[in-house]
């Protein structure tokens, strides 16, 4: 606590670096899985092969991942960025997929029979009454790669991770540990708790209104 | 608004889904004349929904053509279509994330409407369906089923189309709403007047709302008329069965006065008689015709005579040819 105080400027900047890094990341990712889910459920033949194969990659940890990606992204925050939104990927898409899922046929039927093109019906009917659930996926990856980033900074991805391994290499400074640790965790429950707040607010919002047709 | 010759005109239109074995149309021909109101009837598995989906092309046919006008509706892109195409179904489908007004904007949206136009649109609608303005902001949840089948009416008229399809669209509803939404539709045609395609198994249902009923079994058309020739002449058994043609009585509540009566053009009006409305059933049309100073009814359409009821245009049920 004391070292947060004192040293807060070095750790405000370890902050935000953490929370762009993050926001970037699920940006990225919310703008592939969700063409992606829509994809894989249209066509439900992919969803097999994709669904395995993110489930796969799912499993590589994540220090493990990012040497991997080191070869293609060179060493820094790309190689970081990409393995967050590899991550997140499984976590998002199958929520797409399950929200889509919860969608009365019917209305989707109707949506057509009154001369909606299939973007439209994604956009107009899919998406809005889809968005709860994948709100709920957002929020699960959101934790899942604010934890995750902190390991980027092993690979020169800055973040809050900085403090943790500095505490590591300079023997005895839990102080630096605990902070970093503390504030990571401080930063999933809030995004944790805000996300679940929007979630809350869509169910209750005709989203149509907000979101420009 | 343009008007074009709204006539649906089905062409040896056949369908055979991958999975069945037989046809589940079979070589169908019909012609929808422009504002007339068709039931298809038939039981279920009998290809109704099936020819009812292949005019806004949720299906496609395996062979023949389907033409509004003249226009083969393969010609037409098919969200352009599709918008000309008023769609209610049974399970409604309203969007459950919009208000009812939103729900009732979505074609006119589609088709570029500016907002005040739309506004004034909604308002109308919810006039004509007899639903409360104060109801444009309510979500579908908090309506009855009722209502929710009104809303569903609403948006598919919205933007004025040339055709309705109906699918079961009161299957759901109980008999007394059932019945309300019945009168509410006769009405309707009787002051917007649209090509309507109505798909349903109810046979009083078809009796009472239809100009002519196509009765189809196991994907065919078995008889194609108007309801009270089906009733006197029922092509086959199944017809008759179907249609219960030996309940006369029961018939005459299902006939509307206008089907039976001879219009004014043909005879002169009596001069002092009974008067009824032209929706009202041929059964009370009888009843008063059995008083003994009653021996024709002068048929009302608001505040015009439009038509003369005898006992013998009763009993001869004779159905001119186009006077519906």
């Amino acid at each position: 606590m004391t070292y947060i105080i004192t040293n807060w400027p070095q750790v405000s900047r370890l902050l935000g670096q953490h929370v762009s890094v993050t926001i970037a990341a699920l940006a990225l990712a919310l703008i592939i899985a969700l063409p992606l889910g829509w994809l894989l459920d249209r066509y439900r033949r992919l969803q097999a092969p994709i669904l395995g194969a993110l489930g796969l990659l799912y499993t590589v940890p994540s220090i493990a991942l990012m040497i991997m990606l080191i070869p293609f992204f060179g060493l820094g925050q790309r190689s970081v960025l990409v393995a967050l939104v590899l991550y997140s990927q499984v976590i998002l898409v199958r929520n797409v997929l399950v929200g889509l899922g919860t969608i009365d046929p019917t209305v989707l039927e109707v949506a057509r029979g009154i001369g909606m093109s299939p973007l439209q019906v994604a956009w107009r009917v899919q998406l809005p009454l889809a968005l709860p659930v994948i709100l709920a996926g957002l929020r699960v990856a959101a934790v899942a790669v604010i934890a995750i980033a902190a390991v980027g900074a092993r690979f020169g991805a800055g973040g809050l991770g900085v403090l943790m391994f500095e505490g590591i290499a300079q023997a005895g400074r839990y102080d630096k540990i605990v902070a970093g640790g503390a504030l990571v965790a401080l930063l999933a429950l809030a995004a944790n708790g805000g996300l679940r707040l929007a979630e809350r607010a869509v169910r209750r919002t005709d989203i149509n209104v907000v979101l420009p047709v | 608004m343009e008007h074009v010759d709204e006539a649906i005109t089905f062409k040896h239109v056949s369908k055979v889904y991958a999975s069945g074995e037989r046809p589940a149309v079979d070589d169908v021909s019909l012609t929808v004349p422009a504002g007339a109101f068709v039931v298809l009837l038939g039981p279920s598995g009998s290809g109704k929904t099936t020819l009812l989906k292949m005019v806004n092309r949720l299906f496609e046919p395996t062979s023949g053509s389907i033409c509004i006008g003249d226009t083969d509706i393969r010609d037409m892109e098919v969200t352009t279509l599709r918008r000309r195409i008023g769609y209610v179904i049974q399970q409604i489908g309203l969007f459950p994330h919009m208000t009812v007004e939103r729900n009732i904007a979505v074609v006119p949206q589609l088709l570029g409407w500016d907002r005040r136009r739309i506004a004034a649109r909604i308002d109308e609608l919810l006039d004509l369906v007899d639903l409360p303005r104060e109801y444009r902001t309510r979500h579908p949840s908090q309506l009855s089923g009722g209502q929710q089948q009104r809303v569903g009416l609403a948006r598919a008229l919205a933007a004025d189309p040339m055709l309705l399809l109906m699918d079961e669209p009161f299957g759901a509803a109980d008999a007394i709403t059932r019945a309300s939404l019945q009168d509410q539709m006769l009405e309707l045609q009787r002051r917007v007047r649209k090509t309507v395609l109505f798909v349903t198994h109810d046979v009083d249902e078809a009796l009472i709302l239809a100009d002519r009923i196509a009765v189809l079994r196991d994907g065919r058309l078995v008889q194609y008329d108007e309801p009270c020739v089906l009733l006197t002449e029922p092509a086959d058994d199944f017809v008759r069965e179907l249609v219960n043609a030996d309940d006369r009585i029961r018939q005459l509540s299902l006939l509307r006065v206008e089907a039976v009566m001879r219009p004014l053009d043909a005879v002169a009006p009596p001069a002092a008689s009974p008067r009824l409305a032209a929706g009202e059933d041929v059964r009370q049309a009888l009843s008063i015709l059995l008083r003994p100073d009653a021996s024709a009814i002068t048929v009302m359409d608001g505040d015009r005579p439009v038509g003369v009821v005898t006992l013998d245009s009763i009993r001869l049920a004779a159905c001119e040819d186009g006077a519906q």
